[in-house]
């Protein structure tokens, strides 16, 4: 194969398979705590997300689906009056600090004005109204979670500088005034004091923890979270707050941020794998001019303890199909593991906000004397199953619609959807994302291997 | 609109998917936005299906809100024919291309001029139709234009087959133990001496369809798909059909019996012989299925008057309810369906069998109705095995809507003597471990479980229990506690007493025992 310089982008046909972005609301519900999430559509949404959610459906979950019938849609009903019943009903069920309305492909052809309404209600409930149109005319699967969070930059409060000055507000800052390292860092720390850092990203509490120790580390402390736990303890902020990314997809909430809330856009490659997480600390660090420390005796450290996984792996080609935006940096951890990567689908590549995700993927290339891989927009899944007949890549990241029809070609496959569950960022976490990249290659038994192909078409029709 | 938590029918579009699929070497085309393939998925894993489900979106995106699907549409349906080659393709609407309101038939009739395959629309409204009816409606559909050309084109053979013969309509992907119970329906035929002439949708060819007529007699197992395909073949091509389903000892009696007359008739006219099926019958209810001496059995007897709920799709629920009253003895206190399009023929089916019926879509009122009826079994779809969970009650799932550990690799039919056996173990395992459940309690096993008061919605009593006699239900079975503690209650409100103590209760306990 031929080893490129400068990563390659193609986009093809845009008839792939991926999770409607409304699944979004499967992570955040239980993300943020005191959130109800309403899906505004038709039951094909709910079909959806019941199936694809699986037991949490039953477990009284704080979503539901505001499901349009041929009044709806041909206007006989009034949306605002049919949703001002329904949003009535969950305050009196369960009494949420926020009502997110998830706005649909249906909403969005039938124009339903949501934004419009939620102010309206809003003020006649008195709970906020956050609208999200996480629709699949122009969103795939994660950036749901992306227009989510863009709809609640909105809501955060207004930074004031003399606040963050007393510092006494945050309670992550609070910890970090341990007696001993007082007197220590006192001369760094009142440098800390002129910024304030949000990053944002939706995280499991522990893994957001995670991270907010690997930066304290470094002596930054990290003022709050997008989106928090709660509600009403969303982070301030405005002019002079510096941003940063923990996850690919979040393109919108990081413009909007920016444009909309004045913030400092922190560039960084995503903490997936020990060498993004390096990267996204130090840069970090490069901005808030702090100088990293011990940072590459504890990557190494990691990848010590992760050998035997890398062992598995190195050597062989992965074949990522696209459906979650995570995939340039998976792909650049699995290179750095010493793996071929044949091709990089992608449902939507932001060239700016990923930038520094892709440099560090082309130098990892460069580093490893690895081909640089194709990235693939909005791929075209079926050629994508041709093109993998003829590499014959020894694993490929796939929805669960490919998963098993691959499997029965003999191909070993990783459905994509984990790594969106797991997880898998920071330090700590990166033998989990390996746990879950080498699980296929790690079961194969000898029996199976021998009777090859187990499809049950003869012929490839 | 309404407020959805969950729903047991799934929208129009795959039922015509769950059709189009089940047919070899047709493909299906959904008119849609990004991420509605999701049927895919649900093939792939809950089928553990090996190959490509044969489904592709046409995506509808920005630019067709804008100005129309124009040729895309057109070129999807070109490009799979010239990649795969389908014998059909089904161009499929979808909740959003029934509001956009585009053209779609035009889309068909322009893209069949150029395909080799046949291209045709599926003919199910979104709005008006669940998944169940759009199956219905789209098998029929195929068969109509393959029967209707093939009469066109005199490649259409009338000769009914020399030997009695019969087809097998609506078995297919998805459904509800169906390939199990297409195995134990040939296995029927076969050993009454009936050919199987074709079995659709699944798996089948359609350069066949051709010959369906041939067979004496067509078999529709349940109803919620093949009606119409039936019925549409008996006012054209004259065929009779058999639409009981084969589902316990006695339906299953009454199922080959009228394969019988219908045999016959014909038999009288072509081989002169007559068959009799009722040693066959004799034969199988006593030896084969185990059901008829486990239901004289003295386990069968300890089931006796034990209340049931039943909830399902209208095949399923009618015939558990029937099994369950009239071959088991077992007290069946409400029976539903969420085939509210059949509701007229199931209550017509369950009457004087149980106590209530109950039909509808809303899980709520579902789970609401248990928890009052307090059941010491369920027997439902997934969504009744939760609520049995939430209120310990022990479920069996008979019906569809179902997650992968109801696609069992082992053969588990439902339907004929195998059948008999497979549901007699389900219900009786139900019951069963209900009471291993309860004998600890009985001998004062767990002393630290809480009253529960099992009900789904909140529901605020406002009567006050003295300590002592709060304590006192533990004392009382778990099976038992809940329904003691309601009885209480009830009595206490009637009575007009706002505090509960231990001689309250007792009076209630003696007023409600009979």
């Amino acid at each position: 194969m031929k080893t490129f310089e400068t990563p390659t982008f193609e986009c093809e046909t845009g008839n792939y398979h991926t999770f409607c972005p409304i699944s979004c609301v499967a992570w955040l519900y239980q993300k943020i705590e005191d959130s109800f999430f309403l899906v505004v559509g038709t039951k094909t949404r709910g079909y959806f997300l019941q199936n694809a959610l699986g037991v949490m459906i039953f477990a009284e979950p704080r979503y539901a689906m505001a499901e349009s019938e041929e009044g709806d849609i041909s206007a006989q009903l009034n949306d605002q009056k049919e949703l001002e019943r329904i949003c009535l009903k969950i305050k009196n069920d369960r009494n949420p600090s926020v009502i997110i309305w998830i706005g649909t492909c249906t909403t969005e052809i039938i124009k339903m004005d949501l934004e419009g309404i939620a102010p309206k209600l809003e003020k006649q409930l008195g709970i906020p109204i956050v609208v999200a149109r996480a629709n699949g005319l122009d969103h795939a699967f994660t950036q749901g979670e992306d227009t989510v969070l863009a709809a609640m930059t909105h809501r955060c409060p207004e930074c004031n500088p003399h606040i963050t000055n007393q510092q006494k507000e945050y309670p992550a800052k609070r910890v970090a005034t341990d007696v001993t390292l007082n007197n220590k860092f006192m001369n760094k720390k009142e440098k800390l004091n002129r910024y304030s850092l949000v990053l944002f990203g939706s995280l499991p509490s522990s893994v957001a923890s995670q991270l907010n120790l690997e930066l304290k580390r470094q002596c930054i402390f990290v003022s709050g979270w997008l989106p928090s736990q709660k509600y009403n303890e969303l982070p301030a902020l405005g002019e002079g707050v510096y941003v940063c990314g923990v996850n690919p997809f979040l393109s919108r909430t990081a413009t909007t941020s920016m444009r909309r809330r004045k913030c400092q856009l922190i560039g960084a490659p995503f903490p997936i794998g020990p060498d993004g997480t390096r990267a996204w600390i130090e840069k970090i660090c490069s901005v808030l001019d702090i100088k990293p420390n011990g940072l590459e005796d504890r990557e190494n450290q990691i990848w010590k303890n992760l050998s035997d996984y890398v062992q598995i792996i190195t050597g062989k080609s992965v074949f990522f199909m696209g459906d979650n935006l995570l995939e340039i940096s998976l792909a650049r951890f699995l290179i750095r593991c010493g793996m071929v990567v044949h091709e990089i689908g992608i449902p939507y590549m932001d060239r700016r906000y990923q930038a520094a995700e892709l440099l560090l993927l082309q130098h990892t290339c460069k580093k490893m004397k690895k081909p640089m891989p194709r990235v693939v927009e909005k791929p075209d899944n079926y050629s994508q199953v041709q093109r993998m007949h003829e590499l014959q890549p020894d694993l490929a990241i796939t929805g669960m619609a490919h998963a098993n029809p691959l499997e029965a070609r003999d191909i070993d496959t990783k459905w994509s959807v984990e790594f969106t569950f797991a997880q898998i960022h920071g330090f700590i976490n990166a033998r989990d994302a390996l746990e879950l990249v080498t699980r296929p290659l790690r079961r194969r038994s000898d029996f199976i291997s021998n009777c090859r192909s187990l499809s049950k078409q003869i012929v490839d029709v | 609109m309404k407020l959805a938590y969950w729903m047991y029918a799934g929208p129009a579009h795959i039922g015509t998917l769950r059709v189009a699929s089940s047919f070899k070497n047709v493909h299906a085309i959904m008119h849609a936005p990004l991420g509605d393939d999701y049927f895919n998925v649900m093939r792939s894993t809950s089928e553990r299906e090996r190959d490509f489900t044969p489904v592709t979106a046409s995506v509808v995106d920005r630019h067709v809100l804008a100005r129309g699907s124009q040729e895309k549409v057109i070129n999807n349906i070109s490009r799979k024919d010239e990649e795969q080659n389908p014998d059909l393709i089904i161009l499929t609407p979808t909740c959003t291309s029934s509001i956009l309101q585009e053209d779609l038939q035009n889309f068909v009739d322009r893209a069949s001029l150029s395909s080799e395959s046949d291209v045709i629309l599926a003919d199910v409204n979104y709005h008006r139709v669940n998944e169940l009816q759009a199956a219905d409606r789209t098998l029929e559909q195929i068969i109509r234009f393959y029967l209707d050309r093939a009469r066109k084109q005199n490649t259409l053979d009338r000769s009914v087959t020399s030997v009695p013969s019969a087809n097998i309509i609506g078995i297919f992907t998805l459904g509800f133990h169906n390939q199990h119970d297409c195995r134990e329906l040939k296995r029927l035929l076969g050993e009454s001496g009936i050919a199987v002439n074709q079995v659709i949708p699944e798996g089948g060819y359609l350069n066949y369809l051709k010959d369906l007529p041939r067979a004496w007699f067509n078999i529709v197992p349940y109803r919620e798909v093949g009606l119409m395909t039936a019925i549409f073949s008996e006012k054209e091509y004259g065929m009779p059909y058999i639409s009981i389903t084969p589902m316990g000892i006695s339906n299953t009696a009454n199922f080959i019996a009228h394969i019988g007359k219908l045999v016959n008739l014909w038999a009288f006219a072509l081989s002169e012989k007559r068959l009799n099926y009722k040693l066959y019958v004799d034969n199988q209810t006593k030896f084969v299925s185990q059901a008829a001496w486990f239901s004289k059995s003295i386990d069968c007897q300890n089931l006796a008057g034990k209340e049931a709920a039943i909830f399902g799709d209208a095949t399923h629920a009618v015939s558990i309810t029937k099994i369950l009253v009239k071959e088991m003895g077992i007290r069946v206190s409400c029976s539903g369906t969420y085939c509210k399009h059949d509701a007229e023929r199931f209550n017509e089916q369950v009457q004087g069998l149980c106590d209530e019926v109950l039909v509808t879509e809303d899980h709520t009122e579902v789970g609401d109705t248990i928890a009052r009826i307090e059941p010491s079994a369920i027997f439902g779809t997934q969504m009744e095995r939760h609520i049995g969970k939430r209120i310990d009650i022990p479920c069996g799932v008979i019906s569809s809507p179902v997650h992968i550990q109801n696609s069992p690799l082992g053969y588990r039919p439902f339907l004929g003597y195998e059948g008999t056996n497979q549901i007699a173990d389900l219900i009786y395992n139900s019951f069963n471990l209900g009471m291993e459940d309860h004998l600890p309690d009985v001998f004062g096993g767990h002393d630290t479980k809480e009253v529960n008061t099992k009900s789904l919605s909140t529901d605020i009593s406002n009567v006050n229990w003295t300590p002592e006699a709060e304590s006192e239900p533990n004392r009382i079975p778990g099976f038992a506690r809940g329904k003691a503690r309601k009885n209480t209650e009830v009595f206490a409100k009637q009575n007009n007493m706002l505090e509960i103590t231990i001689d309250v209760m007792y009076t209630a306990k003696e007023r409600s025992s009979p």
